[in-house]
């Protein structure tokens, strides 16, 4: 124990000598592990909220049953079930929203509620009465409250115009739900007698009629957990690609810390000959090294696990509103410390720096005690290196491609990433030296084939540094073009989509059939777009069948990927369907192909006439004639509706509707509001990825600056003999900065291609796999620009330091060099 | 035992009755692209305990390969080579780390300090890992050595010659029974290279320990016991003369 004791205080004051190398070594494994706890922390934060929302109705072993089709449950088949003696309790969900935010807001029936889940415990343990009788009673846990801005007691106006309850927090209740009584949410959503499930309270009794006999083929029994996998199915591909940038974002750190501990092992190599040359035995120098690695992991792991709590707080809301905007995935707003994942943050850390130690550990621990340079065998062994990494990155392209062409899974089309990201960056130093060496042999100068031949000399010590920046510029190439890509493609879509000028929802189907006679007589109206909707199934896959006018309006403008000569001739007969590009490849359907789609009557078989585009849309999607619609699903509510109008009359428009319907029109907005909700949106979601992005090229420069600052202290040994040949410091110090700057800007080069090869990825594989969508690939020269500008910039910056520390060497220290004296 | 008595003892004779070190038959070679080249060609040594030994010969003469296999830095092809009565030929790693640690030590040429300790801390630390360090004995080293106004630098703030004395005050504070030197002066100028031997050989004295020193040098091998001459990988010549320092 001793000798391990002693062996491991003086591997520990190597680092006190050289403070940069460890800084480089504690930033690299503290960011690795802070970006990569981060993104673990908002999943499992989103993860705990999807199991609280799912336990909601589920809690307590309760049962739901809900309409087969359509979105809501007439009062009279729950008075049948009663009767009948099955023990339900009504409820009804729906999106409501407050200043523009949506909440999800719940009407439950306290009498019946089963004790135990969520909502009986709600009840049990507040003020049972309180709760029912009028005015009535919202209960919300604390963060809702928070986001609206309120305190227990207020009064809240949702955007109709109607009040709230006064409010009531409870740490108990589900995360984003506003829970209130039946009656006052069916007045509030203005949908008297109707219900979205019946909660059963128990198991039916063995003599009770059963559900068929008493309601027919209109409710059905919903699997336990089937809520739960819908959402976990749903949101899966969104928390896989943020797993995938935490990962990159972690290699990349795991690179510095890779190429620090590479440095210090490099420079201590001398220290491990003298602690075995005194007697340290190879286990004790072994347990030794692995403490240090252990010890270093542990701190700065730390520190990454505090910034990853910290980062995920900071991108917590992000992350709530595209979850919620996109799968209607509610996430509780403030972030909770699980020590779990406080653990797997330092196991991940510790891991990490294994894995990044381990070549620097294998080979201090296999030192021979007499090992002599030899600088001849060394460029020997260098260029073994260089034969066999091209090997390895010309496997990992072929794995790669293999992935792209065999594989059908978001794991294969990850796998491909991986595949294409790893050989790119075996394959760079392979590239640079090439091209380091192909500049010495055109050289004839003795300075600038000293130069070439010298960088070629840096080549290994800075390899690891620009991997990490070719991974983190080609990440900014690929993700930048394929997010700007995005956004062109998806204002576009909506440009054609949105072709209406006004869109409004009325509070029921009376209410719309007034304001429809209403709208017949006003003159700047030139069309109205009635629209319906309900849910299915479709393989298991919850599935929207949206029923729409034929008009010409989309018959000219309404995007498609492609479509049969006579779509909307067959959707306006009612036997031809459009359907989205998820559903067709989910399903595997073309054009010409047969959907059978279940109704409450059984299944109706349409014809797949056209495919669209559907960004962002987590459900499939099929669209069919409106009358077929109310044909076929008579309790779809036909309370949606878009209006041509000339531009200039809208906002007269709304205003006029909204004198005469005030609380009738449930909502209404003009096109450009609705535009303006769907980007933000968007813009939610690559918030993180453009944030995860960013701080994978922090970490890639702060690699390059730890790199450069640890090789700094080998540089003058090197540049020592050139000085004493006669060439100044100030000229020394230029090609210095010219060398950095040239390798820099020879691998942003590089990471182009390499970019647009991940946005193709990314853009061909990767989200359609995990969206269902494809979007067209598009380049964009000016993001290569900017890469390029940002990676001298980084160049310059990391060099700035350790060329001042090279040009204020005083001629005595670099004599010295000559002396003998180390 | 005064320090005048301590150099007369070690100035006698060699006990040829219990050597420390006896080396037999000792071959090694070292692979080339060219083929195996022998270095040592059955090499026969010993060292009485307390003797003083300069290792001599022409570069590539095989004395410092000779010292290596000694100090179970390298081992042997064949051959043998026993300390202290204990046959250390074909120690594992682990026996030959426990050799260089508790029995012998080595200075080399390169000084080999670590460079993150200071000076104090890295005369101690061979007989810390040992678990035999002594304050007050290592004290009396740094004295002896005159170190003691530079306990707190560290070694690249140390000139050549007080970096050799410190490896040499590092060597000795575990007191071994044997001292290996490789070449001691070889990066020191010749005042500084007999400051450094009067100061050695005065510390060897007061440890006690065998020494065996290769050296290009015939003035710093005359201060020594004997004379040993290596050539082509063999002993040529062993002078058994008592040398005055």
């Amino acid at each position: 124990m001793k000798q391990i004791f002693w062996t491991f205080v003086t591997l520990l004051s190597h680092w006190r000598r050289r403070p940069g190398n460890f800084f480089a070594l504690f930033v690299g494994l503290a960011i690795a592990t802070a970006l990569w706890s981060g993104v673990q922390a908002l999943n499992a934060q989103a993860r705990k909220s999807y199991d609280r929302a799912a336990s909601v109705f589920s809690g307590g072993g309760a049962q739901s049953l809900v309409p087969t089709s359509g979105a809501t449950i007439p009062q009279e088949l729950f008075v049948k079930l009663r009767l009948a003696g099955w023990k339900v309790s009504p409820a009804l969900e729906a999106t409501v929203l407050v200043r523009g935010t949506p909440f999800q807001l719940i009407g439950v029936e306290p009498l019946t509620l089963p004790r135990g889940g969520q909502l009986g415990g709600l009840v049990d343990g507040g003020d049972f009465s309180a709760f029912f009788a009028p005015p009535g009673q919202v209960i919300a846990p604390p963060e809702v409250l928070r986001d609206l801005g309120a305190k227990d007691g207020d009064r809240i106006a949702l955007d109709t115009g109607k009040s709230l309850p006064p409010l009531r927090s409870s740490a108990q209740a589900p995360p984003g739900l506003l829970t209130v009584d039946i009656g006052v949410a069916q007045t509030l959503l203005g949908r008297p007698g109707q219900m979205s499930r019946l909660i059963l309270r128990q198991p039916p009794d063995n003599d009770a009629p059963s559900l068929a006999s008493v309601v027919g083929n209109a409710l059905r029994l919903l699997p336990a957990g089937e809520e739960e996998a819908d959402l976990k199915r749903l949101t899966e591909s969104f928390h896989l690609n943020l797993t995938a940038f935490g990962l990159l974002a972690f290699l990349v750190g795991l690179f510095i810390v890779h190429a620090a501990f590479g440095l210090a092992f490099e420079q201590r190599l001398g220290m491990v000959r003298t602690l075995r040359a005194v007697g340290v035995s190879t286990r004790a120098l072994a347990a030794a090294l692995f403490g240090e690695v252990a010890l270093l992991a542990l701190v700065a792991g730390g520190f990454g696990v505090a910034a990853g709590f910290w980062l995920a707080s900071a991108l917590l809301p992000n992350v709530a509103a595209s979850l919620d905007a996109l799968y209607g995935a509610r996430v509780a707003g403030g972030l909770t410390l699980d020590p779990t994942w406080l653990l797997s943050g330092l196991g991940i850390a510790l891991v990490g720096a294994l894995v990044a130690a381990a070549g620097g550990l294998a080979k201090a621990l296999r030192l021979p005690i007499l090992a002599a340079a030899q600088p001849f065998a060394w460029r020997q062994a260098q260029q073994v290196f260089m034969r066999r990494r091209a090997w390895l990155a010309l496997l990992a392209f072929g794995a790669a491609f293999a992935a792209y062409l065999w594989g059908d899974s978001l794991y294969t089309g990850f796998a491909a990433l991986a595949g294409l990201l790893f050989g790119a960056a075996l394959l760079l130093p392979v590239l640079l030296s090439a091209a380091l060496r192909l500049g010495e042999s055109f050289s004839s100068a003795p300075l600038v084939n000293w130069f070439w031949a010298d960088s070629r000399q840096q080549l290994p010590g800075l390899a690891l540094a620009l991997t990490a920046l070719l991974l983190a510029f080609a990440t900014n190439v690929g993700v930048g073009g394929m997010v700007e890509g995005f956004r062109q493609t998806f204002a576009h879509w909506l440009d054609e989509r949105l072709a209406a000028e006004v869109y409004y929802e009325a509070a029921g189907a009376p209410e719309a059939r007034r304001i429809e006679a209403w709208l017949a007589t006003r003159p700047e109206v030139l069309a109205v777009l009635p629209s319906a909707r309900t849910s299915v199934r479709l393989s298991g896959w919850p599935t929207e069948i949206f029923g729409m006018t034929p008009h010409e309006t989309f018959r000219a403008h309404f995007p498609m990927i492609d479509q049969a000569p006579d779509a909307w001739e067959a959707l306006q007969r009612g036997d031809g369907a459009l359907i989205s590009e998820q559903l067709a490849r989910r399903l595997k359907l073309g054009l010409g192909s047969s959907l059978d789609l279940p109704t409450a009557s059984g299944i109706w078989r349409v014809k797949v006439g056209g495919v669209f585009p559907d960004y962002g849309n987590p459900r499939g999607q099929a669209r069919i004639d409106i009358d077929a619609l109310t044909r076929h699903w008579p309790d779809a509510p036909r309370v949606s509706y878009g209006l041509r109008v000339a531009p200039q009359e809208t906002p007269r428009l709304i205003a006029a509707m909204q004198a005469e319907f005030g609380e009738k029109i449930v909502r209404i907005a003009d096109q450009a509001a609705i535009k303006k909700i769907s980007t933000r949106i968007f813009e939610h979601t690559f918030a993180v990825t453009t944030a995860l992005n960013t701080l994978t090229l922090v970490v890639s420069a702060i690699a390059l600056l730890a790199s450069l600052t640890t090789l700094g202290d080998t540089r003058l040994a090197q540049v020592a003999p050139v000085w004493a040949s006669g060439v100044s410091r100030r000229r020394l110090a230029q090609l210095e900065f010219l060398r950095v700057l040239a390798l820099t800007a020879a691998t942003a080069v590089l990471a182009v291609p390499l970019g647009l090869g991940l946005s193709w990825c990314l853009v061909a594989v990767v989200n359609v796999q995990a969206f269902g969508w494809r979007l067209p690939f598009e380049i964009f020269p000016w993001q290569w620009a900017e890469i390029l500008a940002l990676a001298l910039l980084t160049a310059a910056i990391a060099s700035i330091a350790p060329i001042l520390r090279f040009v204020r060497t005083t001629p005595a220290q670099l004599a010295r060099i000559f002396a003998n004296e180390r | 035992m005064t320090d005048a008595a301590t150099r007369d003892d070690a100035r006698k004779p060699a006990q040829v009755e219990a050597p420390l070190l006896r080396v037999s038959r000792l071959n090694k070679s070292y692979p080339t692209p060219q083929g195996p080249v022998a270095v040592l060609k059955g090499v026969d040594l010993t060292l009485a305990r307390g003797e003083s030994v300069a290792l001599m010969g022409e570069s590539g003469s095989g004395k410092s390969t000779l010292l290596h296999l000694v100090g179970g830095l390298d081992q042997a092809d064949d051959g043998e080579i026993v300390i202290d009565g204990v046959d250390v030929t074909w120690l594992s790693d682990t026996g030959r780390a426990a050799l260089r640690r508790e029995t012998l030590a080595v200075v080399f040429q390169q000084f080999n300090l670590i460079p993150s300790l200071n000076l104090q801390a890295n005369v101690a630390f061979q007989a810390r890992l040992a678990g035999r360090f002594d304050p007050a004995w290592t004290d009396e080293l740094i004295h002896r050595l005159k170190l003691q106004d530079l306990l707190e630098r560290y070694p690249e703030q140390l000139s050549g010659g007080q970096q050799q004395r410190a490896a040499i005050g590092r060597a000795l504070a575990v007191r071994p029974r044997l001292l290996l030197a490789d070449e001691p002066t070889g990066n020191l100028d010749e005042a500084t290279a007999d400051d450094f031997m009067a100061l050695a050989l005065d510390v060897v004295a007061a440890t006690g320990c065998a020494f065996l020193m290769v050296t290009h040098s015939e003035r710093l091998a005359a201060r020594l016991q004997r004379q040993v001459r290596l050539s082509a990988g063999q002993v040529r010549l062993s002078a058994g003369v008592i040398n005055q320092p």
